[in-house]
């Protein structure tokens, strides 16, 4: 992509901080960027005898061809090995990042090693510099970000890119994110985890180096069309409007918005949190991603009193769905402003704010039922409230006790220790997205990559579906999951999903830009990339017939009703038949 | 009176650098966060406000006073225009930018100006920049 005929690796070694470049054109050829290179590098040198959390284990990043090039072109793909479930680890980010590692020359990091004290990378079209951090260490990450701004300045503010991690990702709590440039993340599977376990503390990114389209002229023409599509596009306005957190009102009307630990999936305050009041009452801006006209980060306004009488502060807290279910309805919360006062926490330690919520849920549940006491948790839990909330979450930073230190394990390993699997929310020891809308979404977050998340629309299909043709839904989530790898690829923001979803678009945006393929060719890419992530997880030990479901799930309604539980297994079993039977017919390279 | 580049709505801003990649992409014919004439970046990290660097078009141009081969000139109207062929790549144009909003290009070889042709203004989704009269 840089010279549209190798990918560029930057290999750096955090043990003895030793730096190597390398140049691959087979990795350009056969995955030709972003999640593609970042997976197959993962494979390469994932070590599947060692623990996630070995020195030995790599951390990649890895933009596409066509990132920054067009509009909302904007994400990294991020692959490691998850501490949180031991398996195949990937996320994927925003902000600035791709634009900086662009500008700085490279199309991909490897990361391994562990340095003998914090360090951050200090990396540039022109530098390359391993940077003590031991001054950073234990500080929040906005604090962080402040200290590395000045420090960083040479790269110059706009052009750079700062991703680091907070207190959490130093304890090794494992759901520990990575925050990109303040208001965007790495956020799941403990990513922020794998870079506390390499004493990381950041990374500050960004350079000068200028490219050239192959065709200017298509080049041209394509993004002007591309732009003025998406502009008009509706899809993008909901984006842009309510953002994500338009979500709350529909799924809570559809029965499907986790609450309280999925006793229910109605909220009584669902319109006091939902995206409509945010954004009237606290709604302070927007931002986008670079190259994205869409801005669909939102980011609220949160006044408070630092001390008794009139003295206050304000913050400016960014907020989207999956945060608000999280520290909102799964936790019994309902008003606005403690939302986002959770969400602040979790920001500053560096928590996934999805991990986070199902994690306390299940210990409120666990507390009311006995199972755990005062004695582990320190104080009394109950649904709601919020100052207790604030105040666990501390305690999981400080791992003050063998309690706090295992639930800093997630929510899987904690509940097989002290009860409560039943209603533990998780799939594949990964806690759940924010959608209980019927068998796609569970067969979804059972079968895809990453488990408990969000790979393959399940939730969608869910809510296109009035009665299951279940060999279809099969079908779908698995062309929908290399759908998505192919757009992540090329490191396409899924927001933008049907804009890209056309091959054709793809291929000649391409063309502009010197990389030939047709638009069967990206098929098979997505598929062969979707084979790959299969394989990495046999290597590392997945079986899908582990894949266990808590009795919770069947016990609480979704919009297509209660689930069965023997159904979803056997869906389960004829996803594995189809899977097996697709992977056979994709060819190996 | 010239057309000159205004920056009067940057509380709409909402950071996605459509305006720098249009400008590198239009006017300078490349991909690049440095070769753009204006510059979006934040007062202190996203949590502050953000800013626009664009040519203030002043009516009498330190950088092109501080040139010492006439590489740039002084624009009717206020602002300049770059003639390539005699600058000698001295800097001292950077160095007298009243808002540091002129930028070197150590690849070109050039001050990356304004050539106050409005490209970056059809690409703002918020609408923040527009094309405005110089002040008489």
């Amino acid at each position: 992509m840089l010279g549209t005929n190798y990918i560029k690796i930057l290999r750096l070694n955090l043990t003895d901080k030793t730096i190597s470049i390398e140049r691959r054109d087979d990795l350009l050829r056969d995955y030709l960027g972003g999640l593609g290179i970042a997976a197959k590098l993962l494979e390469e040198n994932v070590k599947p005898d060692k623990d996630p959390l070995d020195p030995g284990q790599p951390l990649i990043f890895a933009i596409g061809p066509m990132n920054t090039y067009f509009p909302v072109v904007s994400k990294v793909a991020c692959t490691f090995r998850s501490p949180l479930t031991g398996n195949y680890g990937e996320s994927h980010a925003g902000g600035r990042l791709a634009m900086s590692i662009l500008s700085a020359g490279y199309d991909a990091l490897v990361i391994t090693g562990k340095s003998d004290r914090p360090v951050y990378l200090s990396i540039t079209n022109s530098s390359l510099k391993f940077e003590d951090a031991s001054y950073l260490w234990g500080r929040p990450v906005e604090e962080t970000g402040q200290i590395l701004r000045d420090r960083e300045a040479h790269i110059g503010s706009g052009k750079r890119s700062i991703i680091r991690i907070g207190p959490a990702g130093e304890k090794l709590v494992r759901f520990a994110a990575v925050n990109v440039d303040t208001y965007r993340h790495f956020g799941r599977l403990g990513v922020g985890t794998v870079m506390g376990s390499k004493n990381l503390k950041a990374i500050a990114i960004g350079g000068n180096n200028t490219y050239h389209a192959a065709n200017l002229k298509d080049y041209s023409r394509l993004f002007h069309q591309i732009f003025r599509h998406i502009n008009s596009s509706p899809v993008m306005k909901k984006y842009h409007d309510l953002g994500t957190l338009q979500n709350i009102l529909p799924l809570n009307a559809i029965k499907s918005l986790p609450t309280r630990n999925l006793k229910t999936t109605t909220f009584e305050h669902a319109e006091e949190i939902s995206g409509e009041s945010m954004a009237e009452e606290l709604l302070l801006r927007k931002f986008a991603c670079v190259s994205c006209p869409v801005a669909c980060i939102h980011v609220g306004l949160l006044r408070e009193q630092y001390h008794p009488g009139h003295d206050y502060q304000y913050k400016r807290i960014v907020y989207d769905y999956e945060p608000v279910y999280s520290l909102g309805p799964m936790i019994g919360v309902g008003d606005k402003k403690d939302i986002l006062t959770l969400i602040d926490k979790v920001e500053e330690y560096g928590f996934d704010s999805m991990s986070i919520g199902p994690i306390l849920s299940w210990m409120t549940e666990a507390y009311e039922k006995g199972l755990i006491s005062e004695q582990q948790t320190g104080i009394p839990l109950a649904f709601g409230d919020v100052k207790s909330y604030l105040d666990v979450i501390d305690r999981i930073v400080r791992q003050e006790n063998q309690f706090y230190k295992d639930i800093g394990d997630g929510v899987a390993e904690a509940s097989k220790k002290y009860g409560g699997e039943d209603f533990a929310l998780h799939v594949g020891k990964n806690e759940i997205a924010g959608y209980h809308t019927g068998y796609g979404a569970l067969l979804g977050y059972a079968v895809g990559a990453r488990q408990g998340h969000l790979d393959n629309a399940g939730y969608s299909f869910d809510q296109e579906t009035r009665d299951y043709d279940f060999d279809k839904l099969i079908l779908d989530i698995i062309v929908e999951e290399q759908n998505r790898d192919f757009l992540q690829t090329l490191n396409i923001c899924l927001f933008a999903r049907k804009v890209y979803m056309d091959k054709q678009l793809v291929s000649d945006c391409l063309k502009s830009l010197g990389i030939n393929r047709t638009p069967e060719e990206l098929i098979q890419l997505g598929e062969r990339i979707w084979k790959l992530k299969n394989q990495i997880k046999g290597k590392l030990g997945f079986n899908q017939n582990d894949i266990k479901f808590s009795k919770r799930f069947f016990e609480t309604e979704t919009m297509h009703g209660l689930l069965d539980e023997s159904r979803l297994y056997e869906l389960m079993q004829q996803y594995i038949k189809k899977r097996d039977e697709i992977m056979e017919s994709i060819p190996g390279l | 009176m010239a057309k000159v580049l205004k920056a009067p709505r940057m509380e709409a801003c909402i950071s996605c650098l459509n305006c720098m990649l249009s400008c590198a992409r239009v006017v300078w014919k490349s991909l690049s966060v440095e070769r753009s004439s204006l510059r979006i970046r934040t007062v202190g990290g996203f949590q502050t406000f953000n800013v626009a660097d664009t040519c203030l078009a002043c009516p009498y141009p330190a950088c092109a006073e501080a040139c010492p081969t006439k590489a740039l000139e002084v624009r009717k109207g206020g602002g300049i225009t770059v003639h390539p062929e005699v600058c000698i790549g001295c800097k001292d144009c950077i160095e007298a930018c009243i808002n540091k909003s002129l930028k070197f290009d150590e690849e070109l070889r050039l001050p990356i100006c304004c050539t106050y042709c409005g490209i970056c203004t059809h690409f703002c989704p918020h609408d923040c920049l527009e094309m405005g009269d110089t002040e008489e």
